[in-house]
């Protein structure tokens, strides 16, 4: 059991750290905009396939750095001459651009690379076991996805609020027009925000296509996911992204780990069912098996008793 | 009642609105039904000779499918169009209201229930509303990005039970029926697509003309002033929720008919029908044929289907294309292909719609070079990146190319950019000629 709890509050803090890579992006994005990119998780898909053919030719490390850019790149290519285009037609609009765009990036992605998973693995240098407990490896690669996650947190957090950028941009975000006519360029502000944000996104997508797989439906995956992420949190609230994305990250790996089902809840209570019944399913259903459905029945929970999210101010 | 409504429509447009356009929507008002018949009756010969026209099984099988997008599109149109309600879940009342038609049509073939068939899509439509009630009770309090969210969290969710529930959606295989085994009606069993075509013509009318009759109701109405200005309609009395919940019960309804349709169609419902997918197909039907008109998902329904099923023969990037022409359609043409044709009313009820015919010929002339170049920049760039080692030849438009060689990408890439550049140049003498087309009699804007 301890193993078991151990291990699974690793695996759930690589995914929820995964996680909060991309909802970071995603809550600056919309906290500036009021745009929910729902490309954002394509971005995501860019970034390991770009690091994936940079990897077949020059290597894992410097994949880890140009494939983010790119990434990055696009997302202001993105803004620049899409998003911005169709903003005044307001967010619905907007919603349906980005929701577009994510049915093009997948076409693109499947054209250039195929309908198969490609073979985008770890460096060699990471590819061993970090340290061994109950018998049981975790992996180099997952401690080095952690670390990359925290350090970008970390650093996030310090441009936010530390720097002169940060300041211009939480400005930019409640007060576009006096930032305006204090001299700053706000539509630069907005796609800088938005290529970092997909850059943000690109990175995750290196560090996580290795582990995760390389496929032209990774991003419809997580994309969802990372949506819930935002909500649960509270849209706009960063501090509510990273803790909606640890809480969903382990939410998902301890709902795969405990094998429980109602059967055994029902066993304890003396209860029994006959099994050829219209409702077998319900009396059969398992903890891994619900595992992919809890995080919506969380956003479905938020949204109607804390509207505000977690940690949000405004009411979504 | 209809001096509130009237007040509604002045204030959000009170300058833009043309004084024709007003009154034409107040008669349209006092006889949606009679005034519109003449399009009914025309619609329904034209559904009834179809089957004369495109007798091949071929043609059969794809109108059935038209059939059944274009009550699933007109349905989703309930809720962006008319509504202003972005979903990324409406597959949910498709697929359940399909679900629970296979299941009946196996109660009628096991358990002798008695149900002629026509009804069965109605039965469908229940049972879409039935979980579209409970959804809509917490989903419509706000519309825009909150209600595209839940939408998206609901689809998601009913697409995981789907796997979960294996009684209900049969798991990965589905469920499948037999739509014989009913009475038979009219002396049909629905054996042959022809007999089932008619039926589905029959229910696609009388569908189409419910949904059209709905937008001309007080709640229909009433749902595009909550569109427009939530706020104003509040005024006016109505809370902005309920009218919403309204109209989303009616889109779930006609979604679970839609699904009822494919059922007997196919008599097979698998979990790709009530995913993410086909919520995201529907709002591509809608979309690209034009939210803000009735008729605009009935063209998407068309040629999105069209797409699917004949350019799908032809080319394995069809959904690229598709794709392409979706983003395009929101960047250039938020109002679809259907805006694209009536911004050409005030042209044509001027009498000068014969202006536009020389720039229109000039332009097509680039625009098929681009559409040519760019279809075989990316189909030889498809052979050239994805088929096996030895396979060089792309087969485009009838043509075999060899993509080793340089001459079909330097003709391609001039096609492709000599036609950018020449729809570049002409495009400001096209906006003028527009404008002087469309513009106040004899005078230039």
């Amino acid at each position: 059991m301890t193993e078991l709890v151990i291990f699974s509050l690793l695996n759930g803090l690589v995914t929820g750290l995964l996680l909060f890579m991309l909802s970071s992006g995603l809550t600056l994005i919309f906290s500036m905009m009021g745009v929910l990119n729902f490309a954002h998780a394509s971005f995501y898909m860019l970034g390991a396939y770009f690091a994936y053919t940079i990897s077949s030719y020059i290597g894992f490390w410097p994949g880890l750095i140009v494939a983010p850019l790119l990434v990055g790149l696009a997302g202001a290519l993105v803004e620049r001459y899409g998003l911005r285009h169709v903003h005044r037609h307001g967010h619905v609009a907007e919603l349906i651009f980005t929701f577009g765009l994510a049915f093009l990036i997948e076409e693109i992605v499947q054209f250039f690379w195929g309908r198969a998973t490609k073979d985008y693995s770890e460096p060699e240098l990471l590819h061993f076991p970090l340290f061994t407990l109950y018998g049981q490896n975790f992996p180099a690669y997952k401690a080095f996805m952690i670390l990359i996650s925290i350090g970008i947190f970390i650093g996030l957090f310090t441009v936010l609020s530390r720097s002169r950028i940060g300041l211009i941009i939480q400005a930019a975000i409640t007060h576009p027009h006096t930032v305006s006519n204090l001299g700053h360029n706000v539509p630069l502000v907005f796609m800088g925000v938005f290529g970092v944000g997909s850059a943000l996104a690109g990175l995750a997508g290196v560090i996580a296509g290795p582990a995760l797989g390389t496929f032209p439906g990774m991003a419809f995956v997580l994309g969802s996911i990372v949506f819930v992420v935002i909500v649960v949190g509270g849209l706009g609230s960063l501090p509510g992204a990273f803790v909606a994305s640890l809480l969903i990250g382990w939410l998902q790996t301890f709902a795969i780990a405990l094998d429980w089902s109602v059967n055994d809840l029902l066993d304890i209570l003396g209860v029994s069912f006959d099994a050829d019944h219209v409702l077998r399913d319900l009396w059969t259903l398992s903890l891994p098996q619900v595992a992919p459905i809890l995080p919506y029945i969380l956003l479905i929970l938020i949204l109607i008793f804390r509207p505000t999210g977690l940690m949000g101010k405004r009411e979504t | 009642m209809s001096a509130s409504e009237t007040t509604t429509a002045r204030v959000v447009a009170p300058d833009t609105e043309p004084a024709w356009k007003r009154v034409a929507d107040d008669q349209m008002r006092r006889g949606a039904f009679t005034r519109t018949l003449p399009m009914w009756v025309g619609a329904f010969a034209l559904l009834m000779v179809m089957p004369l026209l495109f007798p091949s099984a071929v043609g059969v099988t794809i109108m059935n499918q038209m059939g059944i997008s274009i009550v699933f599109a007109l349905s989703y149109n309930m809720l962006l169009g008319q509504g202003g309600m972005l979903s990324f879940g409406h597959a949910v009342y498709f697929g359940l209201g399909g679900f629970l038609s296979v299941h009946v049509m196996n109660y009628v073939e096991y358990d002798g229930w008695w149900l002629p068939l026509p009804l069965l899509p109605f039965l469908g439509g229940l049972f879409g509303l039935a979980f579209a009630i409970p959804i809509a009770g917490f989903s419509t309090r706000r519309a825009g990005t909150v209600f595209a969210m839940i939408s998206l969290g609901v689809g998601e969710l009913v697409a995981a039970c789907s796997i979960i529930f294996v009684a209900f959606f049969g798991g990965e295989e589905g469920v499948s029926g037999d739509r014989t085994m009913g009475p038979p009606v009219f002396g049909s069993e629905f054996l042959s697509e022809v007999e089932v075509y008619y039926l589905t013509a029959v229910i696609v009318l009388i569908s189409a003309l419910f949904m059209y009759l709905f937008s001309r109701t007080p709640a229909g109405r009433m749902a595009n002033a909550v569109r427009d200005n939530e706020e104003r309609a509040e005024f006016v009395g109505y809370s902005q929720r309920y009218v919403r919940f309204v109209s989303f019960c009616a889109a779930g309804f006609f979604a679970g008919v839609a699904g009822g349709l494919f059922a007997i169609n196919y008599e097979i419902l698998t979990e790709e029908n009530l995913n993410l997918v086909t919520s995201g197909w529907v709002l591509l039907m809608a979309f690209i044929g034009g939210v803000g008109f009735f008729i605009g998902p009935i063209v998407g329904a068309i040629l999105l289907t069209l797409l699917q099923t004949v350019l799908s023969n032809h080319t394995e990037l069809w959904q690229l294309y598709v794709g392409i022409l979706f983003v395009l359609t929101v960047m250039y043409a938020p109002r679809g292909l259907t805006g694209l044709v009536m911004m050409h009313g005030p042209a044509l009820r001027a009498g000068r719609l014969g202006m536009l015919a020389v720039p229109y010929a000039i332009a097509v002339v680039p625009l098929l070079a681009l559409l040519a170049g760019t279809a075989l920049l990316l189909e030889m760039g498809h052979t050239a990146n994805q088929s096996v080692v030895g396979e060089s030849e792309a087969h485009v438009f009838g043509l075999t190319l060899d993509v080793t060689t340089a001459l079909p990408w330097v003709v391609a890439a001039v096609l492709a950019v000599g036609g950018g550049y020449g729809l570049y140049r002409i495009a400001q003498y096209l906006r003028d000629a527009f404008a002087q087309a469309t513009g106040p009699a004899g005078g230039h804007q």
